[in-house]
Order: C-alpha cells, then sequence, then structure tokens
C-alpha cells in the first residue's frame, strides 16, 4: 500500500501551479487559495456588515427618527449582527487557519482537501440567502442577532425561515471547516513536532476548532426548534402551548457563550505570534498559555446565563453563573500578564502588525474589565441591555477579533503574496482605526451607565452628544478601513519585494520557505530539531 | 478667505448642536433607594479595582514600549519562564475576584428577598406599553409613550422627557415595600428604571419578582430593555413616588374614575361620539402597527382600509378585537380595554378613511359578544 502511495507521489512531482481562469476557484483544493478565498469574503462581508452599522450610526446621529423607520432599524442591528458574527471574524480566522496552519506545523495541506472546498463555498450560498431577506415581503428578521424567542417564532417576518436555514449552512461549513483543523492538526504535523512543540496559533486553533464542533449544533438544534415552532405546531418556546421561552435562551446561550471565545481564541494565536517577533524575545510562558487557553475553553460551558441574569434565574443558579464568570478572569489574566512579560525587556520596533497587537493587547483588555463588571450580577442589573454593554462587546470583537485578523493579515502578507505593503499607509490604517473605534465605542461605555438601552433607533435628550460623538467615530472608523483594502491590492500587485523572513527576529516553519511562495509547500515534511 | 472661514464655521455649528441637550452624563445614576445605593457603590468598588490593576499592567507595559524599544538601544533578554511568577499571576487575581464575591453576594441575597411586601403590583408588558395592576385593590390602568409623532419626526421641538414620559404613571408611596410581580402578554419584555436599580424581564408564562422602596418623592423614569419588536424604543416608564397620603388621595380617584368607566357603558352613544372616541383609541392602541391611515405595514400587519373583515361580519370583527388571532402579533384586546372602547375603535375602523359602512356597534353589541 505505501509503496503504490510512493509511486503516485512520484508521478505527481512535477510542480503543479494553480489552474488557469475563474474556474480555479470553484475547483481548488490548495489550502492557500482556500485561505485567500475566506478572507476576500470575509473582508467582503465586514464592508457590508459595515455599511448597515453607517445607517444605525447615521439614524442616531441625532435624536429623533431621521432616517429610517424603527422597524428597518431594528433589521439592520439584528443582520449587522449576523453578518459581523458568522460573516466577518469567523470566516477571516479560518483564512488565516487556512494559509497558515500548514505551513506552521510543516504539513503539504490540510488533511481533507476537497471538504475544504465545500466548506467555504457553502457561505456564499449561506450568506446571499441571509442577505435576500432584506428584500423580502415583512422584511428581514428585525430580532436582533440573538434572536429571542417568540419575538423571533410567533411574532416574527415570514422571512424567518429563510434565516434559520441560512444559519444552518453556516453552521455545516463551521463544523467541517473545524473537523479539518483538527485532523489536519493531530495527523500532519512535522515529524518530530509534538503537540506542545506547536506554534501558539495553532494551539489557539485546536482548542477553537473543538469548541465549534462541540457547540455549532446546539445552536443547529435551536434554530431546528424554533422552525418546529413557527411550522410545525410545536410549543418549545410557546408558553401558551406549554413550552417556555427562556428555554430558549439556556440553549441560545449554551451555544453563544463558547461562540464569543470561537472569535477571540484565534487573535490571541495570532497576537502571541507577533509580540514575541517584534519584541525579539520568546513568547513567555508558553505552557501556561496554552492551559489558559484550555481552561478558557472548558469554563466557557458553564458560563452561559450570565447572559440572562435578568431572567429571575433562583439565586442559586445566580450565584452559581456570578461566580464561574468571575472565574474566567484567571486564566484571561494569565494571558494578559504573559504579553506584557514576553514585551518587558525585549527590543522593541513598531511595524503595522505590532502596533495592531499591542492595541489588541490594551483594548481587548478595557474589553476584559468592563467583563468583570459585567460579571457581577447585582450590578448587572444595571448594565444589562444597555449601551454599557455593546460597549464592552464591541471592545473584545473590534480590537480583539478585527484587530486580530488585520494584524495577522500585516504579518503574514509578505510571505503569502511575496511582496511588502506599503508601511506608511499601514500605520495610517492603524492610526485613524485606533481613534475611530476609541471614538465609536469608548463613549457607548457613558450613555449605558448613565440609562440608554441597547437596540433602540431613538433616545432620550441627554444622549445626544455623545452619541453624536459614537457616529462621527464610526464614520472615521469605516472609512478608514479603505485604506487597508487599498494597501492589499497596492502590495499584491506591485509592492517591493518581500524577503523570506521580512522580520527581523520571526520565527516559525512558515517563515524557512522561500519567497515568493510555490503554490504547493511542504510536499516533503521538514525536519525539526529537538530542542 | 474669509467668507470661506465663515461658512465653514456655519457648517462646523451645524454639526455640533450639542450642546443644546444638557447635560454629559458619564455614570450610573446612585438612585433612591438603599439598594440603588449599594449598587452604585459596588459598581464604583469593582471599576476602581479595575482602575487599579490597569494601572499596573499597563504601567509594565508602556514602561517596555517607552524604554525597550530597539531605537532606544535596547538588548532583548532571552528569559522565558518562571513557574514562580506563574503561579503568583493565577493566585493574586483569584483573591482580588474573592474579595469582589463576598460583598456581590450579600447584595445579590438582599435583592431578592421580597418578602413582606406591603403593596404588590403586578407589570405586565405589552407590546408597546406596560399595564399595571394594584392588587387588591381593582385598580387597573395601561401606561403608554405620551411623546407626540411630531417630536418624533422632528417637526416640533423635543421637550426636556422626550421619550421619557407616559400617560398615565406608575403611582406608588415612599418608604413602603413594594412588591413587583412581572409578566408578558406577548413577546420578553424587561421593566427597568435605573434610579431603582430594577431590571427585570417580563416574561410570557412566568412570573419574575422585585421589590423596591424609594427613600424620596420624585419622578423616576426608565424604558424597556429588551428587544421587543418594532417600538422598542417606544415603551418607556414612570414612576412617581408620592408620600402616603398623597397616594391615598391618588388610589381613591383611580377607584372612582374606574366606578365612572363603568357606568359609561350603559349610557347611549351616538355614531359621532363613538367615532370620535373611537379615533383616539386606535391612535393609541393600532395605529403603530395598522398605521394611522389604516394602510397596514403587510404582510405581518395588514391594512385595515377596504379591509375584508373590517366590511364584512360584525360578530366576526369584534371576535378579533376580542380574542386576538392566534400565531400573529394581532393581540387580544378584550381585557386591554373597556367595552365602550372596543365598540368605539371597531365603529370607527368600519365608518373611518374609505371604509363608509354607516354601520355602529354599540358597546351593548360588544358585552353581548364576550356575555357569549
Amino acid at each position: 500500500m505505501s509503496e503504490q502511495t510512493l509511486t503516485l507521489d512520484e508521478h505527481d512531482q512535477h510542480d503543479h501551479g494553480p489552474a488557469k481562469g475563474l474556474l480555479r476557484w470553484v475547483f481548488t483544493t490548495n489550502h492557500k487559495d482556500i485561505g485567500t478565498l475566506y478572507l476576500i469574503f470575509s473582508l467582503t462581508m465586514f464592508f457590508i456588515g459595515g455599511m448597515m452599522a453607517f445607517v444605525i450610526r447615521a439614524e442616531l446621529f441625532q435624536p429623533g427618527m431621521q432616517l429610517v423607520e424603527p422597524g428597518f432599524f431594528n433589521q439592520m442591528t439584528t443582520m449587522h449582527g449576523l453578518i459581523m458574527v458568522f460573516g466577518a471574524v469567523m470566516p477571516g480566522f479560518v483564512g488565516l487557519a487556512n494559509w497558515q496552519i500548514p505551513m506552521m506545523i510543516g504539513a503539504p495541506d490540510m488533511a481533507l482537501p476537497r471538504m475544504n472546498n465545500w466548506s467555504f463555498w457553502i457561505l456564499p450560498f449561506a450568506f446571499t440567502m441571509l442577505l435576500s431577506t432584506l428584500f423580502m415581503d415583512g422584511g428581514a428578521p428585525g430580532f436582533g442577532w440573538t434572536f429571542y424567542a417568540p419575538l423571533s417564532t410567533t411574532y416574527a417576518p415570514p422571512s424567518v425561515t429563510f434565516f434559520i436555514f441560512a444559519i444552518h449552512m453556516m453552521g455545516i461549513s463551521s463544523i467541517m471547516g473545524a473537523m479539518n483543523i483538527i485532523v489536519t492538526l493531530f495527523n500532519m504535523r512535522a515529524p518530530g513536532m509534538g503537540l506542545m512543540q506547536m506554534p501558539m496559533f495553532a494551539w489557539s486553533w485546536l482548542i477553537t476548532a473543538f469548541l465549534l464542533v462541540a457547540v455549532m449544533p446546539v445552536l443547529a438544534a435551536v434554530v431546528t426548534m424554533m422552525l418546529m415552532d413557527i411550522h410545525f405546531a410545536t410549543s418549545f418556546f410557546s408558553a401558551a402551548g406549554g413550552g417556555d421561552p427562556v428555554l430558549f435562551q439556556h440553549i441560545f446561550w449554551f451555544f453563544g457563550h463558547p461562540e464569543v471565545y470561537i472569535m477571540i481564541l484565534p487573535a490571541f494565536g495570532v497576537v502571541s505570534e507577533i509580540l514575541p517577533t517584534f519584541s525579539r524575545k520568546p513568547l513567555f510562558g508558553y505552557h501556561s498559555m496554552v492551559y489558559a487557553l484550555i481552561a478558557i475553553a472548558v469554563l466557557s460551558f458553564v458560563v452561559w446565563a450570565h447572559h440572562m441574569f435578568t431572567v429571575g434565574m433562583p439565586i442559586g443558579g445566580q450565584l452559581f453563573f456570578m461566580y464561574s464568570t468571575m472565574l474566567i478572569a484567571v486564566p484571561t489574566g494569565v494571558k494578559i500578564f504573559n504579553w506584557v512579560a514576553t514585551m518587558f525587556k525585549g527590543s522593541l520596533t513598531f511595524e503595522t502588525p505590532m502596533l495592531f497587537a499591542v492595541a489588541f493587547v490594551v483594548l481587548f483588555t478595557i474589553g476584559g474589565f468592563s467583563g468583570i463588571m459585567l460579571a457581577i450580577a447585582p450590578i448587572d442589573f444595571q448594565y444589562q441591555d444597555t449601551y454599557f454593554v455593546v460597549a464592552h462587546f464591541h471592545y473584545v470583537l473590534v480590537p480583539g477579533a478585527i484587530f486580530g485578523i488585520v494584524a495577522g493579515v500585516y504579518y503574514w502578507l509578505p510571505k503569502w503574496c511575496g511582496r511588502m505593503y506599503d508601511e506608511s499607509l499601514g500605520k495610517l490604517h492603524f492610526w485613524l482605526s485606533f481613534i475611530g473605534l476609541n471614538l465609536t465605542f469608548f463613549p457607548m461605555h457613558f450613555v449605558g451607565l448613565a440609562g440608554m438601552p441597547r437596540r433602540v433607533p431613538d433616545y432620550a435628550l441627554q444622549f445626544a452628544d455623545f452619541n453624536m460623538m459614537a457616529s462621527m467615530g464610526a464614520f472615521l472608523f469605516g472609512t478608514s478601513q479603505l485604506i487597508f483594502v487599498y494597501l492589499v491590492i497596492k502590495a499584491v500587485r506591485s509592492g517591493e519585494k518581500a524577503a523570506q523572513v521580512p522580520w527581523e527576529a520571526a520565527q516559525g516553519l512558515e517563515w524557512t520557505l522561500p519567497t515568493p511562495l510555490p503554490y504547493h509547500t511542504f510536499t516533503t515534511p521538514p525536519v525539526i530539531e529537538q530542542k | 478667505m474669509r467668507q470661506f472661514l465663515h461658512q465653514f464655521c456655519i457648517t462646523l455649528a451645524l454639526f455640533v448642536p450639542g450642546s443644546v441637550y444638557a447635560a454629559w452624563e458619564l455614570n450610573m445614576p446612585r438612585g433612591v433607594t438603599d439598594t440603588s445605593n449599594i449598587v452604585y457603590d459596588l459598581h464604583m468598588l469593582i471599576l476602581w479595582i479595575c482602575v487599579a490593576i490597569g494601572v499596573v499592567v499597563f504601567g509594565v507595559m508602556f514602561w517596555s514600549i517607552f524604554y525597550h524599544r530597539k531605537s532606544q538601544g535596547a538588548e532583548a533578554s532571552q528569559f522565558h519562564e518562571s513557574t514562580t511568577v506563574e503561579v503568583i499571576w493565577t493566585v493574586i487575581p483569584f483573591i482580588i475576584l474573592i474579595a469582589m464575591a463576598v460583598p456581590s453576594t450579600k447584595v445579590l441575597i438582599d435583592m431578592y428577598d421580597s418578602s413582606d411586601s406591603d403593596i404588590d403590583i403586578q407589570v405586565t408588558g405589552y407590546q408597546w406599553k406596560w399595564q399595571y395592576k394594584y392588587l387588591g385593590e381593582d385598580v387597573t390602568f395601561f401606561s403608554s409613550l405620551k411623546t407626540p409623532k411630531a417630536e418624533i419626526a422632528n417637526e416640533q421641538e423635543k421637550n426636556p422627557n422626550y421619550l421619557l414620559e407616559v400617560d398615565n404613571e406608575l403611582v406608588v408611596p415612599i418608604h413602603k415595600k413594594v412588591r413587583f410581580l412581572f409578566t408578558s402578554n406577548d413577546v420578553i419584555h424587561s421593566w427597568w428604571v435605573p434610579d431603582l436599580a430594577i431590571k427585570k424581564d417580563s416574561i410570557p408564562g412566568f412570573i419574575n419578582e422585585s421589590w423596591t422602596r424609594i427613600n424620596e418623592v420624585g419622578t423616576y423614569r426608565g424604558q424597556c430593555a429588551e428587544l421587543c419588536g418594532k417600538d422598542h424604543g417606544f415603551m418607556p416608564i414612570v414612576v412617581k413616588a408620592v408620600t402616603q397620603e398623597d397616594y391615598e388621595v391618588w388610589l381613591a380617584g383611580q377607584k372612582a374614575a374606574s366606578i365612572a368607566k363603568a357606568a359609561e357603558s350603559e349610557q347611549e352613544w351616538t355614531i359621532d361620539d363613538l367615532v370620535a372616541r373611537g379615533e383616539t383609541v386606535y391612535q393609541k392602541n393600532c395605529a403603530g402597527c395598522h398605521m394611522v391611515d389604516g394602510s397596514g405595514l403587510p404582510p405581518a400587519f395588514p391594512a385595515l382600509n377596504g379591509n375584508a373583515v373590517v366590511l364584512g361580519d360584525i360578530e366576526k370583527h369584534i371576535g378579533i378585537m376580542v380574542n386576538g388571532v392566534p400565531g400573529t402579533a394581532m393581540a387580544a384586546y378584550g381585557k386591554q380595554l373597556s367595552a365602550v372602547d372596543l365598540a368605539a375603535v371597531i365603529t370607527y375602523k368600519r365608518n373611518a378613511w374609505d371604509n363608509k359602512t354607516g354601520q355602529v356597534v354599540s358597546p351593548a353589541d360588544v358585552k353581548a359578544y364576550i356575555a357569549k
């Protein structure tokens, strides 16, 4: 058997470049091509979701209804959330994983390349279906990205069925992507690379992939129960039929809380690669970083009801979820301290990837602080469902997840396309994004504490000043992302030729590969020196 | 150039009318109950702990950023492991968390003790208004947004309580333990008044509890906090705390009014009176979905102008108004509106816009239907 494989391999030896024409992208099973597809898809969705944020911030620019109807406003907040979570952040990280994981562990490709192709190509159809609901009778879903029943069942517009189907498709895509990563990491590491020698990015994705496989079926279950309630006369979530609307929230957040770590752990991985490079110093506490990741993942399954402190749980439940949530601060703190210790006594330079990574650590920590405040149940009653929460999760998602993806792209782009990006444009992009997002999301803490609920199309007069500030920040942040698009296109088409190792102290197998990268890499596994 | 500058300033001024709109509120209100004060103190305690941790962590980080940069000639050390340090920064946060958990637990247990209340009020969420029922007092009323549509549509200057004003305020006495029982008629709502530090979901099929004891006379405003559909942003809460004497006077007034209301249905009503009253009822209860001009928002909310039910069988029309349409957003108004209001709004619908049927539905007709 093995001899036969060997002959086949040798027969196949002449270097296959990519196929010609557009069909290359349809039929490709190459991890680099699929990574590119994911990243372009993610960026497209980022802009579509971003335009919805523009509509939201424009309506909230001043008190009073100016631009849209309240119903359409709800559709915008709902679709903005769904698209950013499922369309921008998750595919963005899968794109990074596709590009990087095989190159970082010395594998020729992902373990299941055809499935890889399919898991990407489901996405455009799923999101076309989701976006098409905007043009349907009764409009798109307007019940929030958390789609609480019975607003999303008995009281939903007819388009909810398409929403459910779209969620199913995204779930299938995510599960397949996650399985592929698990199989790749377990079976295709270069000989000599043990699990505890894997790069941190690979580790963070291994944990993330397990979370995905565990919770995406839960999401599928909850939307299926909705489907049954809507079309097949069941009463899972309808009190009138003996069901329980709170059950929906428990199931949703059992998916939803691990989901928020799915959106941040790979960013932890990216930052753990970038900080050592630009500090010219190894990552501090590799082992404890891995254990912290595992601890965060395990804890994420027992904290879900902190999203529901106001539903009227018995006090025992309330206390359990408060304590377990506070515990998460411990491993998260360990990660932050380790990053700071990595920078401490290093020899730091601040190229664009480093700027994004440092901003990640600072701003994610601020999001973590508001997270601790939100974990305290008796004071959470004052925060729950206000702009304070909006500020909190945007601080962990925008300078967290999004900055993580962007930092990764800046860091690895010279390897991917063999050309450097324009450093001054990159810095401009960083500073405008940094100012824009703080201007947008910091004032939200204040209006939230002062009493502004989230998901409202209009607000009382005392919130006017900060809302205007937030809107201006949002316009600045949104438009400065065009610099990024221009910068990437410019780098790919006419950037300066990049060196094989463009960063002075970059470590890792991906930097041992030639630049420009061949279409197939590591067709023979590299030799790992045992430390 | 000067002209350009002048125009530039005007344009800038257009973008900054903010100062017109009152204060830059930064923080949570202290509130007017013992609980809300404790909550505020706990909030500030946790905030300052976080700030202190932040100062240390960011301090070390910015120290490195300024003094350990390559351009400053910093040489990188190569240390990368220290079990002692790892243990220290695992244990210290753990201790800080315990210090946070102890007071939090105490506050929470106190907030959950709603026993021995003086007054019980049932709060029911409706799309998009609140119903308050004083248990044992036979006083029930709805409380909905009072802000005129013209202010929301920017056709009229906004008053200081814009979006935070209601037609019927919830009146409670000070220094009494008031227990609230929350439930909902349709979707999940959440009753939130920051000054009382109460936020509790009102959930169909469930009853949630909470309580307050207000220390100061005053008017306290809040809003629905859980997304409940189209007009979620337009269902405020206003609590008026008064002295015990004023409360008793108010309660007596409410009881008298409800007796007067019951008498209304006995009197004779002309079609003009019914249509006039029906229009007010319609604006308040129906126009949100079916629109002022009866055009609706199909397909979720059908048009009433030229509607087959509205122009057809009277009994069926009364039936839909009284019982709602199960499985849709059409609520049952049988328990929300009086017989007179139901008769008036049905008569109005059958005679408004292009629906010139000339038919009159009397309060007696409605009562007869309900009795069946």
